[in-house]
């Protein structure tokens, strides 16, 4: 009856086609690092620290706490490892998931700058897709992602974008939108699984 | 939040990390019993990671060489450095644990498989310093033994010595948590809960002796809470396992 159970587990993980080149070595180094492997570390650290980097400075718009998020995610990386299981996504999700909930909390804490933001977002709130297309690596893993967000249409992009890159709540989201806030959860979930269709089919 | 809403609907926000805490907290429990649920978070969680791959910018050379020494020193969740000489030294408190959890709650099924039980121990010695205090309640004259069904097919076995006032705890199945969340242990009596302890979000097999004292609990409950743990249960109880008087 255990097997059955694991069994289910197992069944859990969503198909991997999303995984590129590159993330079966990090996944790798990841795994020898869970095991105090701290040369294996380095490997990690260097492929993962600068899109960790991108992302809590794409999030938090500030030098100095953008890396402080980083350095305390890398060393979260380390210190939680063992956590870590290949067959529910590569390490680069897992960590860049780490890093975006440290940085949009970090965002959150700071009330003022928060005012500011939901208003910056509200104003213009397709700037930060923008900005984003302007400075997007022209990695080929990158090009097909950026394709795919940009053929989402609007009304399902946007929830996104305001949530990932500003850090709102769907609350949040759904006031700045001024949609109800069953629509913007309902969006968020959609818009989501488009992304995810257009990755796995498109690339 | 409408009675008939979908109770999956929540998933996109919650792969954003756009649910308020209290919310979040709530979804993740539901997430523990919804195999649904957890598949689609899943597959929207890596698709929204791809969102924070776009951009690279590189951290400064004293960061790295700041994060390298850090590691140096912070100690990993799973300790291996002796691993095996925890393994021999601790294997025959820990093979009394599962036969005893095994024989008695599940009237035999030979459900610890041995792989399981490996890790389990590893994470004892690593969480506890070792089995010794398990083996001490597990062969307690008066240990009495309650298991529980969890969601997902998961089960909690709790084992208590009112003479001692431990209790160890040892679970099977536990889904994997996501998330900055923990599952926490809690000492239950007449509607009030006491923390005892927290287990580690990798879910699976885990077995400890509680902390603080059995005293006059008559339950030994489960939820899951934000890193850290909580001083009182923030979401709904996954698991109420009795402790006889």
């Amino acid at each position: 009856m255990r097997r059955g159970n694991d069994a289910d587990v197992e069944s859990d993980a969503p198909a991997r086609r999303t995984r590129s080149s590159d993330d079966a070595r990090v996944d790798e180094l990841l795994i020898r690092a869970a095991d105090g492997d701290e040369q294996a570390f380095v490997g990690v650290y260097d492929a993962l620290a600068p899109p960790v980097m991108g992302l809590a400075y794409r999030v938090l718009r500030n030098e100095a706490q953008a890396e402080e998020v980083t350095q305390d995610v890398m060393v979260e990386v380390w210190r939680t490892a063992a956590r870590f299981r290949a067959e529910r996504g590569p390490a680069r999700a897992w960590v860049l998931t780490l890093a975006h909930r440290r940085a949009v909390d970090r965002v959150r804490s700071v009330a003022a700058g928060r005012a500011r933001e939901l208003r910056t977002a509200t104003l213009e709130h397709e700037r930060p897709f923008d900005a984003v297309a302007e400075e997007v690596e022209v990695r080929e893993d990158y090009r097909v992602v950026f394709r795919c967000l940009s053929e989402l249409a609007g009304h399902l992009r946007l929830p996104l974008v305001l949530a990932y890159y500003e850090g709102l709540t769907y609350t949040e989201v759904a006031d700045s939108l001024a949609t109800p806030v069953g629509t913007i959860k309902s969006r968020m979930r959609q818009g989501l699984q488009r992304l995810r269709e257009c990755l796995e089919g498109g690339s | 939040m409408s009675v008939s809403e979908d109770p999956c609907l929540g998933v996109g926000a919650y792969a954003l990390h756009a649910l308020p805490p209290g919310e979040e907290a709530a979804f993740e429990n539901h997430l523990a019993s919804c195999t649904a649920c957890r598949r689609e978070a899943d597959e929207v969680t890596q698709a929204a990671a791809w969102l924070g791959a776009l951009e690279v910018r590189k951290p400064s050379a004293d960061l790295r060489r700041g994060v390298l020494e850090r590691i140096a020193t912070v100690r990993q969740e799973r300790a291996v450095a002796s691993r095996r000489h925890r393994r021999q030294q601790r294997g025959l408190a820990w093979a009394l644990a599962a036969s005893v959890a095994a024989a008695a709650a599940l009237g035999g099924v030979a459900w610890w498989q041995h792989s399981e039980a490996d890790t389990a121990r590893e994470q004892v010695a690593d969480v506890r310093g070792g089995t010794d205090a398990l083996a001490d309640v597990l062969t307690a004259a008066d240990a009495t033994i309650s298991t529980s069904r969890m969601p997902h097919g998961a089960t909690a076995s709790v084992i208590a010595s009112r003479a001692q006032s431990r209790t160890a705890f040892v679970a099977s199945g536990l889904p994997p948590l996501t998330g900055d969340r923990v599952y926490e242990l809690w000492y239950g009596y007449e509607g009030r809960y006491r923390p005892a302890g927290l287990l580690s979000s990798a879910g699976g097999s885990q077995a400890q002796v509680l902390e603080g004292r059995l005293g006059e609990a008559t339950a030994v409950c489960v939820t899951v809470e934000p890193a850290g743990g909580s001083p009182q249960p923030t979401t709904g109880l996954l698991a109420i396992i009795p402790v006889p008087a």
